[in-house]
């Protein structure tokens, strides 16, 4: 069986950091301001003009979930990070190069990004009295010393843009909103890049306002040409060699764009109508909203009344024939649970995706974490077994949403998917797949009447028939009282019920056999420790295990994309190592799973502080896992050993 | 579709599963209209979809034969709505009882209406929950003793038709489980509507709310205590026919008239007469009955489809897709 069937590309881009070189030079930017000041859209546009550099690149938007906070408040302020250099970028950075602070609360809350010596590129024309005091500063820091250990460049960024803009004759209110296509200008300027595909965008974004398009450029060249007039360096952090990006057609996707364009995918592959049903919610509705855009190409979109309709919707759909999916974030997939379970009873497909932020409860709603896990594979009533995945990038997300899907028609099934907010908003360069090598997904509708049995099972696979209303001669009836086994009727029959219990279980770990292929992602094939991972943590864990192995440690990586059934072959690997330490984003939810499946005494590294791991913290961590000496503090992480939780 | 050379009969629709519903329950009479109602429609039996909640009602999709799908408490008319926007030109029917329709899934009954899905909501109101041995229900009139309210239940009912006018309904009637031949004129008349129809079958639950409806369902005061009213006719009633409802459009009541020359007209594409009916709560009035409102306008799956076309996305077409914002390294 080929290693991750359905992901050739992500393959690709997995194999590439297999080499355990030195990384290359790499600078991380972070883009700090106003919820008003267009942070968003600044990091946006910037990521694309360094991919277009040919950088390998990951970003890591950082917003707080309140629309407008009022501004110079300390919890409005919206940042935006990344990293870019090379090849085989796999985290945002831990700490940023250069830090862009537009007004004193982006500098207060993010001064702690910066590394020591990094650069501020303060606008020092938002550092009033008001804003000062607003962001809990007594003294101006851009003048009290209290900096010395950066270096800092003060830009009135306010004053010189509207100056910028002045001539193109736009009201106030719109000079004052170019302010981040100043800073723009100014960073191809510090890092390089060719400022014409941005000027080609600005034009087609706003080319219903000519003034708008007329003022956006030109503060973009008057940023870049303040950068040059006044000679203005970014140091070490300025790009050197250009990037290392294969030759190849890419696009710029987030967790989020992929995730679509795989469903898109789908469509294509599989013929079925996807009927994707959904219901406002952070940071899951970003899918929607791409989908609606898409104007029915393949893809249904509906905004249901609520979460459970969104989910009786699609399930209704994929009864029909379609292929229901439906979406939402913890809250949410709470509310689907009893669907979930009525697709495990009638046998149905139907797609599922937690896009997980920090719970329990509303949380936080814009910022990541991965405590879903035992919702996905345990949350429902009955035995109700089901598939789950997890993509571990950006990129995957296509792959494996054509994969769930695949199982989903090939095992009638529901699958759940679990992503998070860093996964769904982060960008990195992706490489288009080769369309047609794309392997087609073959549902089966049952056409022929004679011998039909609704519950009648594929012997390989124990699926039962997709027989679809509309079809001549097959008419039937299906629901959540328990069906006889074969004709699908009304029974409470003991005997039966135990059957249909043991079938349903039986046919969702066949889907293991079928399933994706598991292999260490990195590092080494056997020794004293094996990194498990799964979902978003893979950058991190992988850069972790990364230095260890460059300083000779026999460290492996892990990461799981398929979460139930576990991989066949896991436990041969677990066996390969004399350690196992399982990194994620909870209190240990995986790591009490591979304890109770493997009896092994896995080590648990867990961090729920709505962030993704630091590379550091993680390494030293690990670290402590290799040396028996968990728990040391200090790092940041807690290091719990076994499943009672007992922590340092 | 090629016409049908076999007239279908109700035996057609029948299955062979045993219907359990206890002896005297209305259900029975009203399968027998639906069973009915599908064979004079002659609709191609595989065509036609029976979705559910849960509930006494619910059971109903067992015992017909076509397609069918017994879902979750509540949520059956999300479920219908999902297998529209799969494939519109299935014939779904939608069958649920008061706690289904009224209580846990009054949501869905809002939004199926207000975006006129085109199914038939056929709801089934016996006042009273059943499979759970007999609580009251958001339907039960104020006084109802059960199991949950021993000394009685105090809160007010909600009333399913003015509820469904209230939401958008386009088609809204009443009728109930004992009028064998009001029944089937009223779901025929559901089944050719386009667009979401809600029909409230008042139907006697014998074990745990007997008699809930009092002489609407029994025959020998029918004829004075309800009016069956009837596009463009008087609204006349009465044994004899002696008796007439006057509309007092200005306040939205009604009053009797010994004249029935007096009568007024029923009008069903006229919302505030519809509300009115639907409204009649006054001991002293006969119960409306009779399709209240009837008036078309765009359903979902239509309006989807003038507004965003679906069309089948190929790979050539997907190629496009995945290439929008892309470059060259």
């Amino acid at each position: 069986m080929p290693p991750f069937r359905a992901i050739p590309v992500t393959e690709h881009r997995l194999r590439s950091m297999t080499g355990r070189a030195e990384p290359g030079p790499r600078t991380v930017v972070r883009f700090a301001g106003d919820s008003g000041d267009g942070i968003q859209l600044l990091g946006g546009e910037f990521s694309k003009a360094v991919a277009l550099e040919h950088h390998d690149l990951l970003t890591l938007p950082d917003f707080p979930a309140e629309i407008r906070a009022p501004a110079g408040s300390t919890f409005g302020v919206s940042a935006f990070q990344i990293q870019f250099g090379g090849d085989g970028v796999l985290t945002p950075g831990d700490e940023a190069d250069v830090l862009f602070a537009f007004n004193p609360a982006a500098l207060k809350t993010n001064l702690h990004t910066l590394k020591p010596g990094g650069l501020i590129v303060a606008g020092e024309g938002a550092f009033t009295d008001r804003n000062l005091k607003r962001a809990g500063y007594a003294e101006n820091p851009l003048e009290d010393g209290s900096l010395t250990g950066f270096r800092l460049i003060r830009i009135d960024m306010t004053r010189l843009s509207a100056e910028a803009v002045a001539s193109t004759g736009v009201g106030k209110k719109q000079a004052g909103r170019a302010k981040n296509f100043w800073a723009l200008g100014l960073c191809f300027w510090l890092f390089g890049g060719r400022r014409e595909p941005a000027i080609d965008w600005i034009s087609r974004k706003f080319a219903a306002a000519p003034d708008v398009v007329a003022s956006n450029v030109a503060a973009l060249n008057a940023g870049h040409a303040y950068g040059e007039t006044m000679e203005l360096d970014a140091g070490d952090a300025a790009l050197g060699a250009r990037g290392e990006l294969h030759h190849g057609l890419f696009r710029t996707i987030t967790g989020t764009d992929a995730m679509g364009l795989g469903l898109a995918a789908v469509a294509a592959l599989s013929g079925l109508k996807i009927t994707y049903c959904s219901y406002p919610i952070t940071p899951a509705s970003a899918l929607l909203h791409f989908l609606a855009s898409l104007k029915g190409q393949g893809i249904v979109t509906f905004q249901a009344e609520d979460e459970i309709a969104a989910a009786t919707a699609a399930l209704g759909a994929s009864y029909a024939g379609g292929l229901g999916v439906t979406t939402s974030s913890g809250p949410g997939i709470a509310l689907k649970s009893e669907t979930l379970s009525l697709a495990v009873a009638a046998e149905l497909p139907l797609l599922a995706i937690d896009v997980q932020r920090a719970g329990p409860s509303t949380g936080m709603p814009t910022k990541p974490e991965q405590a879903d896990l035992n919702l996905a594979l345990y949350g429902r009533h009955g035995e109700a077994p089901l598939p789950v995945l997890a993509p571990a990038t950006p990129s995957e997300c296509f792959d494996i949403v054509i994969e769930a899907a695949r199982i989903a028609t090939d095992h009638m099934t529901p699958v759940m998917i679990l992503s998070d907010a860093y996964i769904a908003n982060a960008a990195e360069p992706w490489e288009l797949p080769e369309v047609d090598a794309l392997p087609p997904i073959a549902p089966t509708f049952r056409t022929d009447p004679e011998g039909f049995e609704p519950f009648a099972r594929d012997p390989d696979t124990l699926a039962r028939p997709w027989a679809k209303p509309g079809t001549p001669g097959l008419a039937h009836r299906v629901g959540g009282i328990e069906r006889a086994s074969g004709s699908g009727e009304i029974s409470y029959d003991p005997e039966n019920h135990q059957r249909m219990t043991d079938l349903r279980a039986e046919k969702v770990a066949r889907v293991a056999l079928d399933g994706l292929d598991h292999d260490i992602d990195s590092g080494a094939d056997r020794g004293d420790l094996l990194v498990l991972g799964w979902g978003s943590t893979y950058g991190a864990i992988e850069e972790a295990v990364s230095r260890m192995n460059r300083n000779g440690l026999a460290v492996g990586h892990l990461h799981l994309r398929q979460l139930a059934p576990l991989p066949p072959n896991l436990g041969a690997i677990l066996a390969r190592f004399s350690r196992v330490a399982v990194a994620e984003l909870n209190k240990g939810q995986l790591v009490r799973l591979i304890r109770s499946e493997f009896l092994v005494d896995a080590r648990s590294v867990t961090q729920v502080n709505g962030l993704p791991f630091r590379v550091s913290d993680l390494e030293a961590a690990l670290r402590d896992c290799l040396d028996g000496s968990q728990g040391r503090p200090g790092h940041g992480l807690r290091t719990v050993t076994g499943s009672a939780g007992k922590t340092a | 579709m090629a016409e049908r050379l076999i007239q279908l009969t109700p035996r057609d629709f029948e299955t062979d599963q045993e219907v359990r519903w206890c002896p005297g329950c209305g259900d029975y009479a009203i399968l027998k209209s639906v069973r009915k109602v599908l064979a004079e429609v002659g609709t191609d039996p595989d065509s036609v979809v029976f979705v559910s909640g849960i509930g006494c009602a619910a059971r109903f999709p067992y015992y017909v034969e076509t397609y069918g799908i017994h879902s979750i408490h509540g949520r059956a008319p999300s479920l219908a709505t999902g297998i529209k926007l799969a494939n519109p030109d299935l014939d779904v029917w939608v069958v649920g009882g008061d706690g289904d329709f009224l209580a846990i899934g009054g949501n869905h009954v809002l939004h199926a209406l207000r975006r006129n899905v085109d199914i038939n909501l056929l709801l089934f109101n016996n006042a009273i929950y059943g499979l759970t041995k007999g609580q009251s229900s958001p339907a039960s009139l104020p006084g109802t003793r059960s199991p949950s309210t021993p000394g009685g239940s105090f809160d007010a009912p909600v009333n399913a038709t003015a509820l469904a006018l209230a939401a958008g309904g386009g088609f809204v009637a009443r009728t109930a489980d004992t009028l064998q031949d009001h029944l089937p004129e009223v779901l025929l008349r559901a089944h050719a509507h386009r667009g979401a129809a809600m029909v409230e079958i008042l139907q006697n639950c014998i074990v745990y709310n007997d008699n809930a409806f009092g002489d609407l369902a029994r025959k020998k005061n029918r004829a004075e205590a309800t009016v069956i009213v009837r596009h463009g006719e008087p609204m006349v009633f009465g044994a004899a026919a002696d008796k007439g409802l006057v509309y007092e459009a200005e306040r939205g009541t009604f009053r009797v008239t010994a004249e029935p020359s007096e009568a007024s007209l029923h009008d069903e594409t006229n919302p505030a007469l519809a509300a009115a009916l639907a409204r009649v709560d006054d001991p002293s009035l006969p119960k409306p009955l009779g399709i209240f409102y009837c008036v078309e306008r765009a359903d979902y799956t239509t309006a989807l489809e003038r507004h965003l076309p679906y069309r089948p996305l190929t790979r050539e077409a997907l190629k496009d897709v995945l290439h929008e914002g892309s470059w060259t390294a």
